[in-house]
């Protein structure tokens, strides 16, 4: 019964297999760079090949048999490389795997896909943790100069491109972190520092970051006059 | 810790009962007291051989859940109160009407979905349930025999936990198991395009995907799920699909006032469906706290099915059940439960 049941794996790792590439065609893309930036958070880069419009995705693997993650691009549109940000998951199926990568490994990747896209009209980027990758993507290409950045985290550590974003938004550019202090953040949850803000309801607000913080959010700027319809949130799942 | 056998599938038992040296036959009486006979230990399957109850005592236990609280409704509804892992819990709706009763199970403690109009969404994501969660909220129903049909509409996304979802629809669907008809069974979806057309593939239960709106833009405020996966890739990823003539396609439309309840909705719904085998079912919306919507007033949800039947899509407006007690659809919640701010992840 050993026989059947590896057999059942393999039939089940085969149609897997199948409707992951029916369903998201996958392409090999040769690892350049994958570096730990922030304890248990990576950068990887691998070569672009292809346009994309800030604030997509693309879809990753190590293997055809473990269904693709979407991940947000956070390069610019006219940089050499696609850069993903990424946490490691200790009990997930592929994020141990990717962090293992080195330069020169193969990736399967998809076309970048999705609607999370913003214009050079004067908004808010609301993010949490990882979630500041589509906004390094749009501020990359060119979309950051009406903008507003707020980045959330429990830690300092989890400010990723504090540096870039101090130097290209300056007090446009809030960091609020939860559990740490330090000069120039705010101490407390994004979601305080943003109920003692004035907000305009004509303006967009783009969300990305957990379920969790995308809900709250989204509630706080409804209760304080902004329509829905001015909110687009990009979540992880 | 001892490990649940509840929620293992015939082939998950054979390979237990093989390793506990033990003839793969037996693995199928170990499932008839699981599911069939609804055993409480493992002393009272006889003919089990002895040394094999007592390997299964020593470091297993059934581990079916049993609901700890119960509301009912002025409707009837009752709403079920489920333990899971990690001291969290789901809800479950029963819901009665005449000879008929609908289960309405939950798959996630949460959801990761954050759509606006949904109370499980604002609690967030706390954690997946096992293939023997999800069970443990049918057997373990104190009217588990009055059940004639189940759906997958509780809190959580179900193809977000698809091969647990998938165990627990083998195992009530199996001779071996519950032997419920795949045609009482309807698993609801988001549209998480891989995990549909792999549900669509190994399962023959009916499928029905949460729609809103049918326009891009408008969906995409609704449900931050389309920025990945699409309606119109959802609805051609289904067309792709081969769907038995008996096996139903369902699209759930919740009607917001002024928001998607248009003739230009409607007419717009008929064009993207058009040549698609397919029921819509109306909702009405039943407010969440801090919400911005509101439900379309009746004369409006008439004239919006009456465009689409008129058309010739079977449309029904379905009943609202156990608003009282929050078991309404989308007002599943634990999140007074999670705790005040632990589960805060920034």
């Amino acid at each position: 019964m050993k026989k059947t049941a590896a057999a059942g794996t393999t039939a089940r790792s085969i149609a897997v297999e199948r409707i992951a590439a029916e369903s998201l065609p996958l392409f090999e893309a040769r690892v350049t760079e994958n570096i730990e930036v922030a304890p248990g958070v990576y950068l990887l880069k691998y070569p672009r090949t292809e346009d994309f419009v800030p604030g997509q995705v693309v879809g990753v693997t190590v293997d055809r048999r473990i269904v693709p993650r979407f991940y947000s691009i956070a390069s610019g549109t006219d940089e050499p490389f696609i850069d993903l940000l990424y946490d490691v998951l200790p009990e997930g199926e592929l994020t141990p795997l990717l962090s293992r990568l080195g330069s020169g490994d193969l990736l399967l990747v998809s076309h970048a896909t999705g609607g999370f896209v913003d214009t050079a009209d004067p908004a808010w980027w609301i993010a949490t943790g990882t979630g500041i990758a589509p906004f390094v993507s749009m501020a990359k290409s060119g979309l950051a100069g009406a903008k507003r950045l707020v980045h959330g985290s429990r830690t300092l550590a989890g400010f990723h491109f504090r540096k870039y974003f101090t130097n290209l938004l300056a007090d446009r550019y809030i960091c609020c972190s939860s559990q740490e202090s330090a000069e120039g953040v705010f101490a407390g949850r994004l979601t305080e520092w943003l109920s003692m803000q004035s907000l305009p309801a004509d303006q967009r607000y783009l969300l990305c970051g957990s379920t969790r913080m995308v809900v709250d959010v989204r509630d706080l700027l409804i209760g304080k006059g902004v329509p829905f319809a001015q909110v687009l949130a990009e979540i992880y799942f | 810790m001892k490990e649940p056998l509840f929620g293992r599938t015939l082939s998950q038992l054979r390979a237990l009962v093989e390793e506990l040296g033990e003839p793969t036959f037996v693995a199928a009486q170990l499932a008839d007291w699981l599911y069939k006979k609804g055993a409480s230990d493992f002393e009272g399957m006889h003919n089990l051989p002895k040394r094999l109850r007592q390997s299964l005592g020593e470091g297993f236990e059934i581990g079916r859940r049993e609901p700890e609280r119960v509301s009912l409704s002025s409707d009837g509804t009752k709403k079920y109160l489920y333990p899971t892992a990690h001291a969290r819990f789901v809800e479950t709706a029963f819901i009665p009407e005449g000879e008929r009763a609908t289960l309405c199970l939950s798959t996630q403690v949460g959801c990761k979905m954050g759509c606006l109009f949904c109370m499980t969404g604002k609690q967030g994501f706390q954690g997946q349930l096992t293939s023997g969660e999800i069970l443990s909220q049918y057997r373990s129903l104190p009217e588990f025999e009055r059940i004639t049909n189940i759906v997958y509409m509780g809190m959580g996304e179900p193809l977000d936990n698809l091969e647990a979802v998938l165990s627990s629809l083998e195992i009530l669907t199996s001779d071996w198991g519950f032997a419920l008809s795949p045609r009482r069974i309807t698993v609801s979806t988001v549209g998480i395009i891989p995990a549909m057309r792999s549900f669509l593939e190994r399962t023959e239960c009916h499928l029905a995907v949460s729609l809103h709106s049918p326009f891009d833009e408008e969906r995409r405020r609704l449900m931050p799920v389309q920025n990945v996966y699409p309606l119109a890739e959802v609805l051609a990823a289904l067309r792709e699909s081969p769907i038995a003539r008996r096996r139903r396609i369902s699209f759930e439309y919740i009607m917001f006032d002024g928001v998607n309840d248009t003739p230009r909705h409607a007419k717009e719904l008929l064009r993207i469906l058009s040549g698609l085998r397919c029921r819509i079912n109306l909702i009405r919306f039943h407010p969440i706290p801090g919400t911005p919507l509101q439900s379309s007033p009746d004369a409006t949800m008439v004239r919006f099915e009456q465009q689409l039947k008129g058309s010739g899509v079977m449309t029904t407006i379905r009943a609202s059940r156990g608003q009282d007690i929050m078991a309404a659809c989308g007002l599943l919640s634990t999140g007074a439960l999670v705790g005040p701010s632990g589960e805060v992840d920034y």
